[in-house]
């Protein structure tokens, strides 16, 4: 248990610096120059592929959609045949994805889920219709619609926590990372992980438990 | 509903958010989901883990063609409606995803009896695992189910009640196999819940199907 403590207290102070940076770019109009400062010192940061998606939703700009679907559509179908689906499958079904990405562009909020959240929800969902061949039911109430005009301040707190969640998955350690992208991706219950690794099933249960602690500590 | 309790656990809602769930468990974590705020917020922070380690992930090269065939089936129009529009009843018992299954409200229900007061009706998902509605009169003990696999118990009117706690209006009871134990319906309203096993145990397993008669699956 105390070396559990230990680990997270010595994860957090390592990235403490780090994390703080986009932090510091919260107030106004400050926060586009602080983001390209903040390239030189995380070299991680990414394009958050917010302004694309606004222009596919006001404009059905095609172009921005290409840009999308360059960057998206090769990890789209990477996790559709993780998830046990064959090639051409996995193409088909990443074309519909991209497709109900531009039907659905004018339900995409900034302030609610990153875009690559929100492209993720989507493939999860074509991905249960097509390969499990089940309905997916949904919470009550989960419009994803804006439902008054996007707070900007909103829009950049919730890309920074996206780019925070971002690094400290890419911060945890080799083995832990594996699960949790096997849980995701694997289309494997933790049990089924268990056959497949030889881990135990309560070592899967910790590691797993142990990263989401560590992803919740970096994002605190 | 801020007085729920019981919640669902990482495991779930992390498996619900990675979509690897029999319906039957979507279902009722969807369920869940609508009548609490708390366990809403943490599915969202589960799908921003999967945004990440989508945006973090492997790639896997899509034809030459690809981008020119999806523009050409974003022409035809969108494959299915944007929404199902959802039948809006005045049932205040079933949450939404529930009632899509019901196909209306409480009084929609086709209830069956099974004994002792005790009414279910199986909705239709997936067979991997199955799911039912129970009303429990006040003061009834829950059937006895035996299950083999987890089950997971939410409660959408009333209460009920057994050795480890008292689950009311929105908590949800997590149950494995080891879990002896015998929920009695307390209050003065009959107890309405949710139940979902996971039925792939019973299935692959010796059990043949008329030992359990009173399940109907």
């Amino acid at each position: 248990m105390s070396i559990m403590l230990t680990e997270n207290l010595s994860f957090e102070e390592n990235d403490a610096s780090v994390l703080n940076v986009p932090y510091n770019g919260r107030a106004g109009d400050m926060v586009c120059n602080n983001r390209t400062h903040s390239v030189a010192v995380i070299e991680k940061t990414r394009q958050d592929w917010v302004p694309e998606m606004i222009r596919i939703r006001e404009t059905k700009d095609q172009a921005a959609f290409a840009a999308l679907f360059q960057h998206f559509a090769p990890r789209v179908k990477s996790f559709l045949m993780k998830s046990g689906a064959s090639e051409p499958l996995a193409e088909e079904v990443t074309q519909e994805a991209m497709a109900t990405l531009w039907h659905k562009a004018d339900l995409f909020d900034p302030t609610r889920a990153s875009v690559s959240t929100w492209i993720f929800t989507i493939a999860r969902n074509r991905k249960i219709d097509a390969l499990r061949k089940q309905r997916r039911p949904e919470p009550e109430d989960l419009t994803w619609g804006p439902e008054a005009e996007p707070d900007q301040e909103d829009v950049v707190v919730l890309q920074q926590e996206t780019e925070q969640l971002g690094i400290a998955l890419a911060g945890l350690p080799e083995k832990q990372r594996e699960l949790i992208e096997r849980a995701y991706f694997g289309d494997l219950s933790h049990s089924e992980i268990a056959e497949q690794t030889g881990l135990p099933l309560g070592t899967i249960k910790s590691r797993i438990r142990l990263a989401l602690e560590r992803m919740r500590h970096a994002m605190k | 509903m801020s007085q729920i309790k019981h919640h669902l656990n990482d495991s779930l809602l992390m498996a619900y958010s990675a979509g690897t769930l029999p319906e039957a468990f979507n279902l009722i974590v969807a369920t869940h989901i609508s009548m609490c705020d708390d366990c809403r917020a943490r599915m969202h922070s589960f799908d921003a883990v999967g945004g990440a380690m989508l945006d973090n992930g492997d790639t896997v090269q899509m034809h030459d063609d690809s981008l020119d065939a999806t523009l050409k089936l974003i022409s035809t129009g969108p494959k299915d409606q944007i929404r199902m529009a959802p039948k809006v009843s005045e049932c205040s018992v079933l949450p939404q995803p529930l009632q899509d299954y019901v196909g209306g409200g409480l009084d929609d229900v086709r209830w069956r009896s099974v004994g002792m007061g005790v009414k279910q009706a199986i909705l239709r998902t997936s067979k991997q695992a199955t799911v039912r509605l129970l009303y429990i009169p006040a003061g009834s003990a829950m059937p006895d189910h035996g299950h083999n696999g987890t089950e997971l118990t939410l409660v959408l009117q009333g209460a009920f009640q057994d050795e480890s706690d008292r689950f009311g209006v929105g908590d949800i009871e997590i149950a494995d196999q080891d879990m002896e134990h015998t929920p009695v319906a307390v209050g003065d309203q009959a107890c309405i819940c949710l139940a979902a096993t996971d039925a792939r145990l019973r299935f692959n397993g010796l059990v043949p199907r008329i030992a359990q008669p009173f399940l109907r699956i």
